[in-house]
């Protein structure tokens, strides 16, 4: 007979019995002792029929394939950049995932990206050993020139760019900002001074009230209250 | 024989008052505060981080780095020296020998979770308030753990057993005094750090586990009541 303990949203910390019973699976985020499914992380509940997971809220960034990211570059090596990626790990960005131009040998790398530049890229590869590889051959990878970057916490990032990024744009279109928003938490935005500072004011918003109901409608309200415009086209629930 | 009563009229498995908190300093990526009695500690984790120096890799998993000390205001007499000592060197690698068996640290190769550990204010039992503090620090920044750790000291003042002794206590001279700082796992019981300073017979120590694993419980329910109540949701605000 297996039962199941807690209910979906619920909030467990690590060792709390989450079911008893052979017929639960633990996902992500729990194991099983014997009989016994336990969560592993402070989080979430997600239940996925009979299967448990825990959603972590919080916690540094694990670089993961197929995500965009931003990264720093911190040094340049022989064929390609070293790139700080925000977290425990950094990645290698090889000259032929960098840009489409030939390069000749021997030439200066630090013509196309020098140190301390952030650019925006795709990790293609990561070992057992947290080797990351990083490209650029993608529409909308570049070097993030001027504008202003600051951290959020890389869990909250799905709310920030919403439902097939619904979210980002309504910010996008209400302060007229270009906004890059990585995986890893790094956030770019570029506008003018007036509108970049409601953009990242919305962005914490977003971020400290990502738990709670009717999201999209508060920020809604706060971007038009804050930038006195109406904004059309995002639906009520 | 003489020691009848407990100096501050506590019940022999009475602990003095607590109080816990997460999230604390913001910093940090994950943190905690624990208060029992007059002793208080603050942890902040950091990490999983880039590990320096080099040599201290390990490529199988992540290590673990605590570091404890106690303020130069905390307290009074000799111990309190600010500042690396021997004391707080030992009570740094035990604390870290106490967390390490919940820690999963294999999906982060060649890093190191870092843990510091700040008493304020101090009145005995500092290396289990800072244990308390640390393992719910750790559980907050995210990290995969198969339990949390609860610590508490128990000992012997004269002929009776006592849970959490404060420093009059300790200092007790009209009889034999053994103070036993001990840690444990919740959910199963296992004991995680276990040292004892003063005189008691083989008896009297196995009684006094028993009474202070069932003090351990109480202060897991305070810890898993400061995690959940981080991410309780709490109406408008």
């Amino acid at each position: 007979m297996t039962e199941i303990l807690v209910k979906d949203k619920d909030i467990v910390v690590p060792g709390e019995l989450l079911a008893k019973g052979m017929d639960a699976f633990p996902g992500p985020g729990s194991y099983r002792d014997n009989e016994e499914i336990l969560s592993s992380r402070l989080g979430l509940v997600y239940l996925d029929r009979r299967t448990i997971k825990i959603i972590s809220q919080s916690g540094v960034y694990l670089p993961k394939v197929g995500d965009m990211i931003i990264g720093k570059v911190i040094d340049i090596a022989m064929s390609g950049w070293r790139i700080n990626l925000n977290c425990a790990y950094s990645a290698m960005l090889s000259m032929k995932d960098a840009t489409s131009d030939y390069i000749n040998k021997g030439e200066d790398l630090s013509q196309y990206y020098d140190i301390g530049d952030y650019i925006a890229c795709k990790i293609t590869n990561v070992t057992s050993q947290k080797l990351v590889d990083v490209s650029m051959r993608e529409p909308g990878l570049k070097k993030l020139v001027n504008g202003r970057m600051f951290n959020v916490n890389t869990h909250k990032v799905p709310r920030i760019i919403g439902k097939k990024g619904s979210m980002v744009t309504m910010i996008k279109n209400a302060t007229g900002c270009r906004i890059t928003v990585g995986q890893n938490g790094l956030i770019w935005i570029q506008g003018d001074t007036k509108n970049e500072f409601i953009a990242i004011e919305t962005i914490k918003k977003i971020e400290k009230e990502s738990h709670l109901t009717g999201l999209t409608n508060r920020i809604k309200e706060f971007l038009e209250e804050k930038t006195g415009k109406k904004i059309e086209g995002v639906e009520m629930k | 024989m003489s020691y009848k009563k407990r100096l501050d009229n506590r019940k022999p498995d009475e602990l003095r008052k607590m109080e816990a908190k997460v999230g604390v300093i913001k910093n940090a990526d994950g943190s905690a505060y624990f208060k029992i009695g007059n002793t208080c500690a603050y942890a902040a984790v950091y990490g999983p981080r880039e590990l320096y120096p080099r040599f201290l890799h390990n490529p199988s998993k992540g290590i673990l780095r605590c570091s404890y000390s106690m303020m130069p205001f905390s307290g009074s007499g000799n111990r309190v020296r600010p500042g690396q000592n021997r004391r707080a060197k030992e009570i740094s690698m035990v604390t870290e020998k106490a967390l390490l068996p919940v820690l999963n640290l294999d999906e982060y190769p060649n890093s190191v979770v870092d843990v510091f550990i700040e008493l304020p204010q101090t009145e005995a039992g500092s290396r289990c308030a800072g244990i308390c503090a640390a393992s719910m620090a750790l559980a907050d920044a995210g990290l995969v753990m198969s339990d949390l750790v609860s610590a508490v000291s128990v000992g012997r003042v004269d002929d009776m057993l006592v849970v959490d002794l404060d420093y009059s206590e300790e200092a007790y001279e009209d009889g034999p005094v053994a103070d036993i700082p001990l840690a444990i796992l919740p959910r199963t019981d296992e004991i995680t750090l276990l040292q004892m300073d003063g005189e008691i017979t083989k008896e009297m120590l196995l009684d006094a586990i028993e009474l202070g694993k069932k003090s351990c419980h109480e202060i897991y329910e305070i810890q898993k009541k400061a995690l959940k109540e981080k991410y309780a949701v709490k109406g408008d605000e």
